[in-house]
């Protein structure tokens, strides 16, 4: 096997300590003057796109951003609660950058690039102090130091966090150095805008044509690069914890102009989400990985048990994580955490009206903190229930909020009776191909974020969406975009008359022109029921080869009926969200045909991607290293037609093992 | 499509664009199940406007968990409905009644024009954040996190204002229009910590003149903003503003 000829990843030379550091010092770089005559556009206000965007401006260089919100504070990095990790070993437990890349592989069941990831885990101390000197107010201890707690997959306590609301305060600090960039007037910012395509000029990303959702015209820009910071489509499956405007659009738009899309099937199923509670159901809710810290999770331990759940005693609950994985207990990964969920459901165990969820019970952990705060009072004969009263106290300060979202959207208070949570569609571990610059294979254009595949392999960690968010934005973009733009500055301004311009808008108002006029009976809300009913159903937590051949089957024939059917109330010049939405809906079609093809291609288990036919026979995913050890790059060529390219994934630094969490 | 059976009247605010006159349209809802957000019960009414031809109702929405402060509607003459410390996207029906009539407005302040329907923007803000809401450090200028020991408490408060999900309820519950617990709470945040000492005075100062530019009325204390925030950011920290800006004001070099 050897890695197709058009895909370079250009990974520095030496070893893996010293790539970075040495890359570093030799990238090209533009001199201040001509920075000021560069431009980049930055797609996507989330951590990626607002550190990327502030940081690049900082540098000097003139920056448009972009957002479809209404103010880039809202991208959805907001909603990350637990926490982001970082290689600081601040609690002294033998963490380090070896063992966060270690910890990032492995989680990643060995299907992402190591020289990508060791960068990430070098970088990651300094998004703290970053994040610290913006005024982030992580939580902190009695001394005034940082505080931090564990994640899955993961033996140290390395995570950084703000209660519940950790994205929310990365997100804000990154905000608030772009919009003091704004306000220099060196970021000009877009909100309310969508990317609608990729401009190119001569084989290179020259800039995009954008909508404005309030007036509902198409603009021209131009840029000597443009970076996608646009986040996941987990929203292909429509239920997924994603926002409800999260899309592919900007991703795949970049796809069909050329850019490769890689390992488009690896899709990270959360363990602990709110179940679904009827047909209304528009969104799901995380509930933290971080209250696996605290909680245990169990099911009756007999079938079709329907008692409530605080009735049901002791020793006839079955907590199967700590049964089954006794070395990590309830903190394994994400995948394992979720196959083992289903399982138990599968098998008759599940609990609710539903019978699809578990419980994540605190009673251990109310006693276990308030017999703490006891210790420090010296008080020595509390009862029981003044016990419970203090330890709720001590898990409201680290999650109250989580616990008011979980009793808002359920009825049900979680002080009293154990959550009930299920598995739901989280985030997208594929994504655009990028080399060791975070650039496309279109010249010009970067990828980063969730929005490129590079770091997570086929399942990524807890905390880590943030920290690789932020490490492409703060840290790696704006050094390795020198090594291309150093090649621009004779370029000079980029005219919006080049007829490649001209005729990319013309492809795009002529597509949104169609999708009003066919004026069909149903919604695209309707539509988009239907596809994300397919990929959770054949290409969801488990899939086999029988299930995604009439996946695909099914999602063409979807297509075909979306283009001749769809119904867009409202007008072209306008604020329209339908229309915005059928724009999505139509591309998440296209999305998820290349998704199941992509997983009918990797006869293998790996990470989150199970293939019913390839497990162990214990029900642990079996890979395949020897004929699968690689990253599936796909090119667009026409309507229902990729070329699959392969990228061999190299392990020099660390043994190939199967993943064990035993 | 939906299981449930309150049935419900609904008096929507439709308004155009910015520039025309809006009105109240009247709509029955059938089939409302009590465990839906309030944002799902408008997706049926929406659905159901689309397949009478009707163009839906616009409102801004996106996280659905309380979180991205997309959510902005005005019911039954509260900001986010009648919960205390709730979100419109997590507002659920069975705080209504089957047979309620519910009014549904857009924020109101001269601050926020209405782009449409129930959408307003909230432009203002991001200007307010961008004259002096931020710590200025550059990437790459930071010493290790942990060489600053900030006490607990203060680190406690300023997270408890920087809670702050910019919706826009404050402004929408004020008689006055004011944007005051929106613009105290990233004063106080920053304030409270070391990090922002050293612009401390022209950040108060800066903020106060663009928040005022913007068109935000003043402050007369009737908590409104802190009785009905989503978030429960504290009406202390009104005080704390007026006091930064007291001191920033007395030892001004003209900004």
């Amino acid at each position: 096997m050897a890695t197709s000829s058009r895909l370079d990843a250009r990974i520095p030379q030496g070893s893996l300590e010293d790539k970075w550091e040495k890359y570093k010092s030799t990238v090209p770089l533009v001199n201040p003057a001509n920075k000021r005559n560069i431009e980049v556009i930055v797609v996507g206000t989330g951590l990626a796109g607002a550190s990327a965007a502030a940081t690049l401006a900082e540098m000097g260089y003139k920056v448009k951003a972009f957002c479809f919100q209404d103010s880039p504070r809202r991208a959805h990095s907001i909603a990350a609660q637990g926490g982001i990790n970082a290689a600081k070993n601040y609690q002294n437990d033998g963490d380090s950058v070896h063992r966060l890349f270690y910890d990032t592989i492995k989680g990643g069941d060995y299907r992402s690039r190591e020289a990508n990831v060791h960068r990430l885990a070098e970088v990651s101390g300094n998004i703290i102090d970053q994040c610290v000197a913006q005024g982030v107010p992580f939580a902190r201890e009695y001394g005034g130091l940082l505080s931090n707690r564990s994640f899955g997959g993961v033996q140290v306590q390395r995570t950084f966090y703000a209660a519940g609301q950790t994205g929310q305060q990365l997100l804000l600090g990154a905000y608030s150095g772009l919009q003091r960039q704004v306000g220099m007037g060196t970021i000009t910012m877009y909100n309310r805008h969508e990317m609608l395509d990729v401009v190119k000029i001569d084989g290179k990303c020259r800039g995009i044509i954008a909508r404005n959702l309030v007036t509902g015209e198409l603009e021209r820009h131009s840029a000597h690069a443009v970076l996608l910071c646009t986040g996941g489509y987990g929203n292909v499956f429509y239920l997924s914890t994603n926002a409800m405007g999260s899309n592919v659009t900007a991703a795949w738009k970049a796809h069909k102009r050329g850019a490769f899309f890689a390992n488009p099937c690896f899709t990270q199923i959360h363990p602990t989400c709110i179940p679904v509670s009827g047909e209304h159901q528009s969104k799901l809710t995380l509930m933290s990985e971080s209250l696996r810290n605290d909680g245990r999770i169990w099911v009756p331990k007999k079938q079709n048990d329907t008692r409530p759940g605080n009735e049901i005693p002791e020793d006839e609950r079955d907590y199967y994580l700590e049964r089954r994985y006794p070395a990590f207990g309830n903190l394994v990964p994400r995948d394992i955490a979720s196959r083992a969920a289903k399982e138990r459901c599968d098998a008759g165990y599940g609990v609710g009206s539903s019978k699809l969820a578990v419980f994540l019970d605190f009673s251990a952990a109310f006693h276990r903190y308030g017999q703490g705060e006891a210790n420090k009072n010296n008080i020595t004969n509390a009862p029981e229930s003044q016990i419970l009263e203090w330890g709720k106290a001590v898990v409201k300060e680290k999650y109250g909020n989580l616990f008011d979202m979980y009793k808002q959207i359920t009825g049900e208070d979680p002080y009293e009776v154990p959550m009930r949570i299920y598995p739901a569609v989280h985030y997208t571990m594929g994504g655009l191909w990028v080399d060791y610059n975070l650039m496309t294979t279109v010249p010009g254009l970067y990828s980063l974020g969730e929005a490129n595949f590079s770091d997570h392999g086929a399942n990524r960690l807890g905390a880590s969406a943030l920290m690789q968010g932020l490490a492409d934005g703060y840290f790696v973009i704006p050094i390795t975009v020198g090594a291309y733009l150093a090649g621009e500055i004779r370029t000079g301004k980029i005219s919006t008359d080049h007829e490649a311009f001209v005729q990319t808008e013309k492809e795009v108002s002529d597509r949104i022109q169609k999708l009003i006029t066919i004026k069909g009976k149903t919604s695209p809300e309707v539509f988009h029921r239907r596809l994300g009913k397919i990929m959770w159903d054949k290409c969801g937590m488990a899939r086999n080869e029988e299930g995604l051949k009439e996946a695909i089957a099914e999602i063409r024939a979807l297509r075909e009926e979306f283009w001749t059917d769809v119904k867009v109330m409202g007008k072209i010049g306008d604020f329209n969200p339908e229309l915005d939405k059928a724009n999505r809906v139509a591309d998440f079609i296209e999305l998820g045909e290349l998704m199941c093809i992509d997983a009918l291609t990797r006869d293998e288990s790996c990470g989150g991607h199970f293939r019913e036919e390839f497990q162990t026979e214990e029900g642990e995913a079996l890979r395949d290293d020897e004929n699968f050890m690689f990253v599936s790059a796909w090119e667009h060529i026409a309507t229902e037609k990729w070329e699959l390219h392969k990228e061999d994934l190299v392990y020099d630094n660390i043994k190939i093992a199967q993943r064990s969490y035993k | 499509m939906s299981a449930g059976n309150m049935r419900l009247t609904l008096k929507v605010w439709r308004q155009s664009n910015t520039d025309t006159q809006g009105g109240f349209e009247s709509y029955n809802l059938d089939g409302v199940s009590p465990d839906m957000s309030f944002l799902e019960m408008f997706d049926i009414l929406n659905e159901q406007l689309i397949e009478e031809n009707k163009e839906p109702v616009a409102f801004d929405h996106d996280c659905r968990e309380g979180i991205c402060g997309s959510c902005s509607m005005f019911i039954n003459g509260r900001p986010h409905g009648p919960l205390k410390g709730v979100t419109t996207c997590q507002l659920h029906m069975r705080s209504f009644q089957d047979g309620d009539t519910i009014t549904v407005e857009p924020w109101r302040a001269g601050a926020f024009p209405v782009i449409k329907d129930l959408v307003v923007d909230r432009d203002g803000f991001d200007r307010i954040i961008s004259a002096g809401g931020f710590v200025s450090v550059n990437t790459g200028n930071a010493q290790d996190a942990n060489s600053l020991p900030i006490p607990k408490e203060n680190a406690d408060d300023a997270f408890s204002a920087a809670a702050c999900i910019a919706c826009g309820a404050c402004v929408a519950a004020c008689k006055n229009a004011s944007a005051m617990l929106f613009v105290s709470a990233k004063i106080s945040q920053l304030a409270l910590l070391p990090q922002g000492q050293a612009e401390r005075n022209i950040r108060a100062e800066k903020m106060v003149a663009q928040m005022d530019a913007e068109g935000f009325g003043n402050c007369t204390n009737t908590h409104a903003c802190s009785a009905e925030c989503p978030k429960e950011i504290s009406f202390e920290n009104i005080a704390r503003m007026n006091r930064e800006y007291i001191g920033a004001k007395s030892s001004s070099k003209g900004v």
